[in-house]
């Protein structure tokens, strides 16, 4: 016992490092939580969908409101504006600035037409004396799906300047930083919408 | 194009003159005090001259140590505020009998006990709790910053933004008079029309930004930035109980957020989530309010449990017994939290099963918390007990959460709650576990470790005053609602018809006189300790004969913390490391890649301010000029690519050496 005390004692591990310490960088894990804390927001706005959405206050219902062919359309653009993004990941990855640039666009052009949509379709239902007042079902639906609206504004901002920054500066690593976290945050709005889809439009419709 | 009344209004919303509550001499006297305090503190700064080492030095820091500290002055100001009303309360409840009206009206006073409550938990306990956390993880784990130091200055100052609404709400217009968590559909426009509830709401939103960013920001330092070796059951129990705590603020502040914006809606865009009519829900909000506040409470205690945990070690000069089940106990409690909200309104009638699952999960968490109470005592069991200021507070702190925690208990037993919903009995209850908990923690952590901050240690004499005061001020004010409660009196009254009572709240009113010294022999104990600094001068680092890493850097800390990164081997590190012949690098030292500091936080959150301001009083245009502004600045603040900087090596070393030289002149 004595003797395993005094080996303790004498053994001098290392204690400090001589060296820089370069540790990971967080900034993707950090984003990941933020996104995490933005799919509780919308967590929140699902279950108060499911509690209220059926809560039609004598008004209209799903079936009686939405044009799923032109929410069809609509999902086709945000997914296939999730594709384009991903090509520009690829060109970023090719360290071609021009290609990169042009894919990011595209995809800000499908997000755009995308909130068009969304827009046309609200202003409809508004004018058909369908808006947010009417029911507590149409209080939850334009706000989920307003919500998720406003998220995608943002990231088309975020998206230009994004392209005003690359175009000014290159793919220089803080840009590329930049051009991943967006990148998580477009594919995590699709993931979203896949969501509202199949919640509240198709099972809406299906009553 | 605008008549003279379209045009005021299109300017100043629904802002004019009447909001001015001139006509309220006690908040003319407060309004008159606090400005006459504020001026000459802006005096003060400007003649001797400060404005530019605070903007420079603190303000626009994004050093986690001064941010930190920033944030428990900010608690202490508003603990003051959330005091005052308090007593407040306590001297109109002692009063107001026998028709007697006391000296509050039921408008001034339902202000005062919802305001009481939103300071006390979100400006007083969240930021303490959060400065405490940013001071001392970084360094607890061997790392020179958080992972995001930009945005812990914006989270400090939107926290700082929030509780700016708030004390406007005290001298323009009028605060919520809701209760503080603003149930509908009390709390909707229809009955609550005034813009109590919306300076309520932009308060919480602006400073909920802050808390969740910060939450991100403590969990990816903690995740990310630990000294080599230090695995995860190699963290001090500090650094767990904070993990534990920030997951739990991701994980529950965007819930009142969102709910929050219902409510926001509800009251601007006239939906119908809350209301009565037209399908609305109110006790969906009381539900996801108590998603959000239920953890809330566990984010404040599980911090003030690592602090108890840390303190309970070094002052028994003992390893802390049982620290893997410390470790599991704390992640219990933090899962266990998610499950229990419904235990706030069984009274909503959910059914026998409901409230009998909930029930349960209510009674299970005392489990994982006994067995911490257990391990405290178990280390100080046989250990060589030092009965300094912070150990007293956790003794202090053993005794009185174990009486909270079995109330607690009792409450959560579906028909007892039935008969205690909302009376006195839960008010003592909660208080009895947050002052005894989370206030007492932040005490023993105030006392532990502001020799690390400042160089000094707190003068014990008033520290021990400021104890025996809390304490019995506590026991004095508390217990007799415990019997008021059981006597069937509800919370949140101003007035009443039992003279019987009386001698009661009389009690409570005196226990509240002392608690008010326990804080003024608190503000005494740092004034003291400043003008004694000399004596109370620690130079080693390490004044408490500590065990983690915090304590072996110098006191303060440079801005860099650790001038070479430390390596872990044991989760009692520093101990660790002074048994076994640690000696301080002299020489060697290279250049230290730092954050710049700015003042884009700062900024974002004045125009919060203003946005919030806007939205209160329906100026439109203030808030979409404001939203604008946020915008541009925070765009304009992503163009600027260089944001860091090397402290050299000289510097470093000539640091270093100043600290080489105080040891050696100590021996």
């Amino acid at each position: 016992m004595a003797s395993t005390l005094q080996a303790q004692e004498t053994d001098k591990p290392e204690f400090y490092l001589t060296e820089d310490h370069h540790p990971e960088g967080s900034t993707m894990l950090g984003f990941w939580l933020y996104l995490m804390s933005d799919c509780l927001i919308f967590a929140v706005l699902f279950a108060t969908h499911g509690v209220l959405g059926r809560s039609y206050a004598a008004g209209p219902s799903p079936a009686d409101l939405f044009d799923l062919p032109l929410v069809a359309v609509n999902t086709a653009m945000l997914l296939l504006s999730s594709i384009t993004y991903g090509f520009a990941m690829l060109q970023m990855e090719r360290n071609a600035k021009a290609e990169t640039l042009f894919w990011l666009g595209v995809t800000g052009v499908f997000g755009a037409i995308f909130l068009g949509l969304e827009l046309y379709e609200f202003n409809h239902l508004i004018h058909e004396g369908a808006g947010p007042t009417r029911s507590a079902f149409l209080s939850s639906f334009f706000t989920l799906v307003g919500t998720h609206g406003l998220h995608v504004t943002f990231g088309i901002i975020w998206l230009i300047t994004l392209m005003v920054q690359v175009s000014m500066r290159g793919l220089i690593p803080e840009n590329r930083r930049r051009l991943m976290c967006l990148s998580m945050f477009w594919h995590f709005l699709d993931v979203v919408w896949i969501g509202v889809f199949s919640f509240v439009y198709l099972i809406g419709v299906l009553g | 194009m605008f008549g003279n009344n379209t045009l005021t209004e299109f300017i100043f919303g629904r802002l004019s003159w009447q909001a001015i509550p001139y006509h309220e001499p006690i908040l003319v006297v407060t309004f008159a005090v606090v400005a006459l305090g504020g001026l000459a503190l802006l005096g003060l700064i400007t003649k001797y001259r400060l404005w530019g080492y605070l903007w420079t030095e603190w303000f626009t820091s994004v050093d986690h140590k001064k941010i930190g500290i920033m944030y428990v002055v900010l608690a202490l100001v508003m603990l003051l505020r959330g005091f005052a009303d308090a007593i407040m309360m306590r001297i109109q409840q002692a009063i107001a009998f026998n028709g007697s009206e006391g000296y509050l009206n039921p408008h001034h006073y339902d202000q005062i006990f919802s305001a009481h409550g939103v300071i006390m938990i979100f400006f007083m306990a969240m930021p303490f709790v959060t400065g405490l956390m940013n001071y001392i993880v970084p360094l607890q784990i061997g790392a020179r910053d958080v992972s995001f130091p930009f945005l812990n200055n914006f989270s400090f100052w939107m926290t700082t933004a929030g509780a700016i609404i708030i004390m406007l709400s005290l001298f323009v217009g009028e605060f919520a008079r809701t209760g503080w968590l603003a149930y509908p559909p009390l709390s909707g426009a229809d009955y609550s029309p005034g813009v109590g509830v919306d300076y309520y709401i932009w308060g919480l939103q602006v400073a909920g930004v802050g808390t969740t960013l910060s939450g991100i920001n403590l969990i990816a330092t903690i995740v990310k930035m630990r000294a080599p070796g230090m695995t995860f059951m190699k963290m001090p129990v500090f650094t767990w109980t904070s993990l534990c705590t920030n997951v739990l603020i991701v994980a529950t502040f965007p819930i009142l957020t969102a709910t929050l914006a219902l409510l926001t809606l509800d009251r601007y865009v006239g939906t119908n989530f809350f209301t009565n009519d037209l399908g609305g829900n109110p006790m969906m909000y009381v539900n996801l309010i108590w998603i959000w506040g239920h953890p809330e409470v566990y984010i404040l205690i599980l911090p003030a449990f690592g602090i108890f945990s840390e303190v309970v070690a070094t002052f028994c000069g003992k390893r802390l017994f049982g620290y893997a089940s410390m470790v599991y106990a704390t992640c219990v409690i933090m899962i266990l939290s998610y499950i229990v909200w419904l235990h706030h309104f069984f009274t909503m009638g959910s059914g026998a099963s409901v409230n009998a699952f909930f029930g349960i999960t209510t009674m299970i968490i005392s489990i994982p918390t006994g067995a911490k109470m257990f391990n405290w005592l178990f280390t100080m069991y046989r250990g060589r007990i030092r009965y300094e200021v912070p150990m007293l507070w956790t003794i202090g702190f053993m005794v009185t959460f174990v009486i909270g925690g079995m109330t607690g208990v009792m409450l959560a037993v579906p028909p007892a709650d039935f008969v205690l919903h909302n009376s006195l009995f839960l008010i003592a209850h909660f208080h009895n576990v947050i002052i005894g908990g989370v206030v007492f923690g932040l005490l023993a952590g105030v006392n532990y470790w502001y020799p690390k901050a400042f160089g000094y240690r707190l003068d014990p004499f008033w520290g021990k005053m400021s104890f025996w005061f809390w304490l019995i001020g506590f026991y004095v004010a508390f217990m007799p609602l415990y019997v008021l409660g059981l006597m069937g009196i509800t919370r949140r009254v101003s007035q009443f018809e039992d003279q019987s009572l009386q001698i009661w709240f009389v009690i409570a009113a005196f226990g509240a006189f002392l608690i008010a010294l326990g804080i003024a022999a608190f503000i005494i104990q740092l004034v003291v300790s400043f003008l004694r600094r000399d004596q109370l001068r620690d130079t080693t680092g390490d004044p408490w004969d500590g065990r983690t890493l915090e304590w072996s850097t110098s006191s303060p800390p440079p801005d860099y913390n650790f001038a070479f990164t430390p390596v872990v081997h044991d989760h009692d590190s520093w101990y660790d490391m002074k048994r076994r012949g640690y000696e301080r690098p002299l020489a060697g030292f290279k250049p230290i890649h730092m954050p710049k500091n700015t003042g884009t936080g700062l900024i974002l959150a004045a125009i919060s301010v203003a946005f919030a301001f806007g939205m209160i009083w329906y100026m439109w245009w203030l808030a979409a000029l404001s939203f604008v502004a946020m915008l541009a600045v925070a765009i304009g603040h992503t163009f600027n690519y260089s944001r860091d900087f090397h402290i050299p090596a000289e510097t470093v070393t000539a640091t270093e050496d100043a600290r080489s030289q105080l040891l050696a002149e100590r021996t």
